[in-house]
């Protein structure tokens, strides 16, 4: 298989002003480190973001908005980041708020080949304008059209040489939805191992939906909000 | 009146054994630290675990291991770990026996208004909108009233909506309270030293007085 790719920047070199990408990730938590990192430093504008949320000022997609690479986001959460408020208010990006699981359920429906899917989230409220409703059993629900992303990148802790990606407790979120979703999915890994290294059994992401797989190095794994409990009131 | 953990500690006592349960951000996530001992409940964290356990000892954060307020946690034994869209979607099936959120503004008919303020916060909705569409057994931990002194149960929300008729029960640092399927708020507890009266002067949606109100028992 051609899926192992040697850098973040290979992985993301064809990537072009305009197009739609999806980014793995919940806060901080198994966020594509590497391949933002590559999209900042080969610097495509006008992208078109779907990702749970929009990084911190100075960590994740907060980077690329930093450098004003993204006309628009698709999130459930941007409460973070100053830069995004400031950008958002003054009109300089674009933002469509969508429910979490309206936004992982779209991500689903284009991984599993379905045009649109029907929740009831937002019924009766601005998200419900403009979009199609129908009533099943005496509750009504919108219908919620599947992403079309051009890319999807995605970070997993252990992947193989075939693709196949397995995730890591809570850093799984997103990804694996994500994953399916893309015209063309990148996977970054903390561990790439060679095929029949992974227990087919233990696969989360089947290497099907992967076309591109490196392992990034030096992970930074920021921690958004550190809470902890000392031990001797345990 | 309560104060924030005085609310949580109410709240708890709704929690019943074998509960699997979704906590949401501030004063609901606080109803973690009351729950009974020995009692079996599952508590639910969105971004896709069922088992979240208390906060790590110093040293021992996990950056992979977040609760949905993107705080470091730890993971029980026999917890389970899933992806974002199976998380909705057991929240989506009614499988998620409670949902206890904060919000805003509540109204007289159960609507719920929780994520933006036009033109000076716009956080998003997170997961709130999923939830209060879906869940059949919701609870909004709330102050009664606003920084400004304003009501915060009213006849209609001002606010932009998360959700439509569906909040089942309030508790304020002033009362627990049960919207009524036909409208207005019920009042069924006051907090330790709180008047009817001073509900009611806190309350601007309906207010239902069926008889003597108990003092709350926490």
């Amino acid at each position: 298989m051609l899926k192992v790719v040697s850098s973040a920047d290979e992985a993301v070199h064809d990537i072009q002003d305009g197009m739609t990408l999806m980014l793995g990730g919940f806060g901080l938590c198994g966020l594509p480190e590497k391949c933002i990192a590559a999209l900042v430093k080969k610097g495509v504008k006008n992208l078109t973001c779907i990702s749970n949320n929009a990084g911190v000022d100075d960590f994740g997609i907060g980077l690329m908005l930093k450098q004003r690479q993204v006309k628009k986001m698709i999130s459930s959460y941007v409460g973070e980041n100053a830069e995004f408020e400031r950008q958002l208010l003054s009109g300089e990006l674009e933002v469509e708020l969508v429910p979490q699981g309206t936004l992982a359920t779209r991500c689903m429906a284009a991984g599993y080949g379905m045009p649109a899917v029907f929740t009831p989230a937002g019924i009766g409220t601005e998200v419900a304008v403009g979009k199609e409703i129908r009533n099943f059993n005496g509750k009504d629900y919108l219908m919620e059209m599947a992403f079309d992303a051009d890319f999807a990148i995605v970070k997993a802790w252990k992947g193989d040489t075939m693709g196949n990606l397995v995730y890591r407790s809570t850093a799984r979120n997103f990804n694996p939805v994500m994953a399916m979703a893309g015209k063309v999915t990148i996977a970054e890994v903390e561990e790439l191992v060679e095929a029949g290294e992974i227990d087919p059994d233990h696969v989360h992401t089947p290497g099907i939906y992967v076309h591109r797989i490196f392992k990034g190095e030096n992970y930074e794994k920021r921690i958004e909000q550190r809470t902890v409990r000392k031990k001797d009131n345990a | 009146m309560l104060d924030k953990e005085g609310i949580a500690k109410r709240i708890a006592k709704e929690i019943k054994d074998g509960y699997y349960v979704n906590l949401g951000i501030g004063i609901p996530t606080l109803v973690a630290n009351y729950i009974p001992k020995g009692m079996d409940v599952v508590l639910q964290s969105e971004n896709g675990l069922l088992g979240i356990g208390p906060f790590p000892f110093e040293g021992e954060e996990d950056p992979d291991t977040i609760n949905a307020g993107k705080q470091t946690i730890t993971i029980l034994p026999g917890s389970a770990i899933f992806d974002s869209a199976m998380s909705f979607g057991m929240i989506r099936a009614k499988k998620v026996n409670l949902t206890i959120l904060g919000a805003m503004e509540v109204s007289e008919n159960g609507d719920i208004a929780s994520w933006k303020i036009p033109g000076k916060m716009v956080k998003g909705m997170g997961g709130a909108m999923d939830l209060v569409a879906s869940a059949e057994n919701i609870i909004v931990a709330m102050q009664h009233v606003n920084k400004a002194g304003e009501s915060k149960l009213l006849p209609e929300c001002t606010l932009p909506l998360t959700g439509i008729n569906c909040v089942k029960k309030i508790v304020t640092e002033l009362a627990v309270l049960q919207v009524l399927p036909e409208g207005g708020f019920k009042l069924l507890e006051r907090a330790p030293g709180v008047s009817v009266e001073e509900i009611e002067a806190a309350t601007a949606g309906k207010l239902v007085i069926e008889s003597d109100v108990p003092e709350m028992a926490i």
